[in-house]
This record gives C-alpha cells, structure tokens and sequence, in this order.
C-alpha cells in the first residue's frame, strides 16, 4: 500500500510537467487549428539554453526560468510571424504541420551540430533533495514541477477567462470569422498564442532540465506523452490537457512500476489508441462543433 | 458617408459583384433587394473587409477603405452583424457581448454602452450568464444585434436578421431594427422580408446576378411593378 501511495505521488508530480507541456501543445491546436510537432524540439532548445545558462552563467535553472519564459515567447512569437503565417493563406492546410515537422528535423539536426550526440545533465543544487512525510518521498524537483503545472494551467484559465486578449483568443478559436467582425486582429491573436504555447514549454525546459538531461531528440519523449495527454484530454481543453497530464502521469508511474519500466510507453500508446477508438474528442473535448 | 463605386468582388475565380455602385448617407436606413445568390451578403461581406474587392473604391467618411482587413473596418466604425448569427458558442452571452466591444473605441465606454444595450434587450438581460450556444434561434439573434450595437457603430449593415426565425419572432425583430433605427444610427440592411424591409428603409437598390438595376426611394420601390412581382409575389 505504501508502494502504491508514493507512486501515486510520483504520478501526479510528473503529472505537473506534462501539463506545462500538454497546455501549450493544446492551445496551439484548438485555436491556430494547427499540431505543433516542433514542440518538443522547442523544449530541447529550452533545455539545451537551461544547460548553458547554467555551466556558463553559474545560475540556477530555476532563476533562468523566468528568462527561459521569455526567450522561448520570442522564438514561438518569430515562429508563427515568420514561418507559419506565410503559409496561412497556402492552398493546403497541411501545408503549415509539414513546415512545423521540417523545423523539428532542422532543429534536431542543429543541435547535433552544435553539441553533438552526448548528454547534457545540468546541474542543480537541491532539486534531488526530498521532503519525507511520513513513510512518502518527495523530490523538491518534482514538487516544483506539480505546483508549476497547477500555477501555469490557474494562470491560463484566468487569463482567458478575465482579460480582453484571453477573451478575444476564445473568440477566435469558437468562431474565427465572427471574431474578425468584432475587431480582432486573427493573425495577432495566432501570433500570441503561439507564443504562450512554446514560453510553456521555456517553463517546463527549466524545470526538467536538471532531472532529465538534455539530448537532440529528448524532445520527443516529452511531446509524443504531451499528444498523448492532449487527445485524452479533448484537443483544445485547458483543463482537459491538466486533468489528463494527472491522469497519464499515473499510468506512467504505476505501470513502470506494476508492469515493466520498458513497456510503460506501450501502456500510454495502447491508451492512446483506445481513446481514439472510443471517444476521440477526449474527456473534455467540445466535438466537431466549434466551427 | 459610404460610397461603393464600381465595386467588383467574389471568390476565387468566381466573380459575383460586377461593378456596382451603393452610397449611404449619414442617418439613412437604406436596403438591399435582390434573389438568392444576387451578392447581397457579398456586398455586406465586402463592405466589411471579409472579402477583397478585385476592382473599384470603396470610401467611408472620405477614406479608402477596399484594402484594408476586417478589425480595421470595425474600427472605423462600420459593424456588420452576419447571417446565421455567428455568436461564440461556447462563451456565455455576457462574454459576447463584451467581445462586441473590443475595438479601443468601444471598450472605454463598455459599461455604459452595455447598460443601454440591455435595455433595449431586457430578454437578453435574463440571460447574460448562459452559453450564448444554449439560446433558442430568436434569442440568439437577438443577442447579434446586442452584440453588434456594442460597438457603437456609425454605421450597422444587418444581413437578413429575421432568417430562420419564427414569425412572431421575425416580428420582434423588426420592432428591434425600427427602434435601433430611430436612435439615429445609419444602418445597410439586406433582408428576405422586401415588403417589412422596403417600408422601414429610406431608399433601396434592387440587386440582381451581381449588378444594380434599380435605385429608388423605399417608398416608391414598394410601388414599382417589377419590385412586386419579382420580390413581393403580387
């Protein structure tokens, strides 16, 4: 019992970081329309940056977050004004994922260029020490990166549901051409939000860069989980993307555990494949209705 | 105050306005009469920035406004309130209507525009806190109007707002568009109902296979021989 208990802790505390990832993954697709397969590459480069503002700078990951957020907004916000909104207007819509998989190639091989195939593991004082309670471990880094998940996804709800620019993003994604009658900017909106999107990912690159080390495909572990969480929570559902990284950071712990360390990947994509089976707009997920 | 003048516009290859020419002054109610597919709601969708006119000016208070995007149209003042409604399904009425004010313009005076809207919707006033997409057909488009009238618009282009709707229904919507009207706003309105639309309108141009062939008085259109027999079936 005690076993189970600290996995279930573990779970939810990996649970955290898939929602940072998961959220941003989500808010790209429900509103631009658009799978983001670079997003996994962008956390490389967040983790990659974490490393050498860490052995370069001497700072802690965790100070290098708030810049981390920022730069990865800049690059998301590029991204969207410089690669993708060209294409907008492009006869084919697919047109837009396949410019977004030839950035995650070019990225990955940009990194092997760079820093070649090694790992990187950056170091961080205190993030592997615990707090005990009772019979339960818990890692500061894992409780940094629940409490993150938690702040980021509050954050998000209420910056959608209270402020102009939230409300005008809903709008967008609920009817794009009625929203452009209202006043709103789409290709601006597009723009934000691709941003949010990848500074989620600057978030978790700092917080998972001293637990985790940093290779040129470490992005897609990360990112094929985060579709994973995506789809179980309905594509474009905020609270959908964090109730299901909760629930797909149990499945990873307590398979790992129950079944076999090798096959807890197997679980997650036999998962994956049964919601789409049975109830492919996910848990939280609106149907085919919003346009 | 708006002046279309040899305006040619469609979609993709396909050409749907041939050169037409509409002007609106300051304070008119003016209306658009035409069949099914003559380019009313092109016309309107133009006007409004959501499709690019290929040929011809479209001016609005001295200002070229053919090229310019959706959201700079808004901003300067002209407000169309779409066919089908086109609320945000998922948003509670309350929220669309605040995105009725997102220009810089409206949304300093969001509060008070919203208290005289509602009054004029006491109906939608109920229902501020509900999904806009939970509403019945006739409050839906009551909550459009609402919506749209959040702007402030200096001029409101209405695209057949009694479609659909039940007849007690289209009747309350009329009375809605008359008392909007009376409030001095100029206001574009395409409609199904000609005979309704054609009594409350100042002047009118019959559309038809994309070219204007008759402008006139809304009074003296309601008389014209062709009018009645093409558009009021007598």
């Amino acid at each position: 019992m005690e076993t189970f208990v600290q996995l279930v802790i573990n779970g939810l505390m990996l649970g955290g970081l898939f929602a940072i990832i998961s959220v941003g993954l989500t808010l790209i697709f429900g509103i631009i329309r658009l799978v983001n397969f670079a997003h996994g590459e962008l956390l490389m480069v967040g983790m990659y940056l974490t490393w050498l503002g860490t052995v370069k700078l001497g700072l802690h990951p965790y100070v290098l977050a708030p810049p981390l957020v920022l730069v990865l907004f800049v690059i998301g916000v590029l991204i969207q004004r410089f690669i993708l909104q060209p294409l907008l207007d492009a006869r084919d819509a697919h047109v837009q994922i396949f410019a977004t998989v030839g950035l995650s190639t070019a990225l990955i091989n940009l990194a092997l260029l760079v820093f070649g195939a090694d790992l990187y593991a950056t170091p961080a004082s205190g993030v592997r020490e615990s707090i005990t309670l009772g019979p339960f471990r818990i890692l500061i880094g894992q409780l940094v990166m629940f409490v993150c998940g938690i702040v980021v996804v509050a954050a998000l709800h209420l910056f959608m549901e209270r402020t102009y620019l939230g409300r005008a993003i809903r709008a967008t994604a609920q009817h794009r051409a009625a929203a452009q009658l209202m006043g709103v900017d789409v290709k601006r909106i597009y723009i934000v939000t691709f941003g949010i999107g990848a500074a989620c990912v600057g978030l978790a690159a700092a917080l998972v860069a001293p637990i985790y080390p940093a290779s040129p495909t470490v992005g897609t572990y990360f990112v094929l989980t985060a579709f994973v969480v995506v789809v179980l929570g309905g594509m474009g559902s905020l609270h959908g993307a964090f109730i299901g990284a909760l629930l797909i950071g149990l499945v990873d712990s307590l398979s790992a555990f129950y079944i076999a360390p090798d096959l807890k990947e197997v679980v997650i994509f036999a998962l994956f494949i049964l919601i789409l089976l049975f109830r492919p707009t996910g848990l939280f997920g609106l149907g085919r209705g919003s346009e | 105050m708006l002046t279309l003048h040899e305006v040619h516009a469609g979609y993709g290859r396909t050409t749907i306005l041939h050169g037409i020419g509409i002007t609106v002054g300051a304070g008119e109610v003016v209306t658009i009469v035409g069949a099914n597919g003559a380019g009313k709601t092109t016309t309107l969708r133009t006007i409004a920035g959501l499709v690019r006119p290929t040929a011809g000016r479209i001016t609005f208070e001295g200002e070229d406004i053919g090229r310019l995007p959706p959201h700079e149209v808004v901003a300067r003042g002209i407000t169309l309130i779409p066919e089908g409604r086109q609320l945000f399904p998922f948003m509670t009425v309350r929220d669309n209507l605040r995105m009725g004010a997102y220009t810089p313009h409206a949304r300093d005076r969001m509060a008070r525009t919203m208290d005289e809207v509602l009054d004029l919707f006491p109906r939608v006033r109920e229902k501020l806190e509900q999904h806009a997409g939970s509403l019945s057909g006739g409050e839906q488009q009551m909550v459009a109007i609402a919506r749209g009238l959040m702007s402030r618009p200096k001029l409101l282009m209405f695209d057949e707002p009694s479609l659909g709707l039940a007849p007690i229904i289209v009747k309350q919507v009329f009375d809605v568009v008359e008392r909007i009207v009376a409030t001095g706003v100029t206001v574009l309105i395409v409609e199904q109902n000609v005979f309704r639309t054609l009594s409350i309108a100042d002047r009118g141009y019959v559309l038809e296979n994309g070219e204007i062939v008759m402008t006139d008085t809304g009074a003296t259109l309601l008389r014209d021989d062709h009018v009645r027999r093409a558009y009021l079936g007598i």
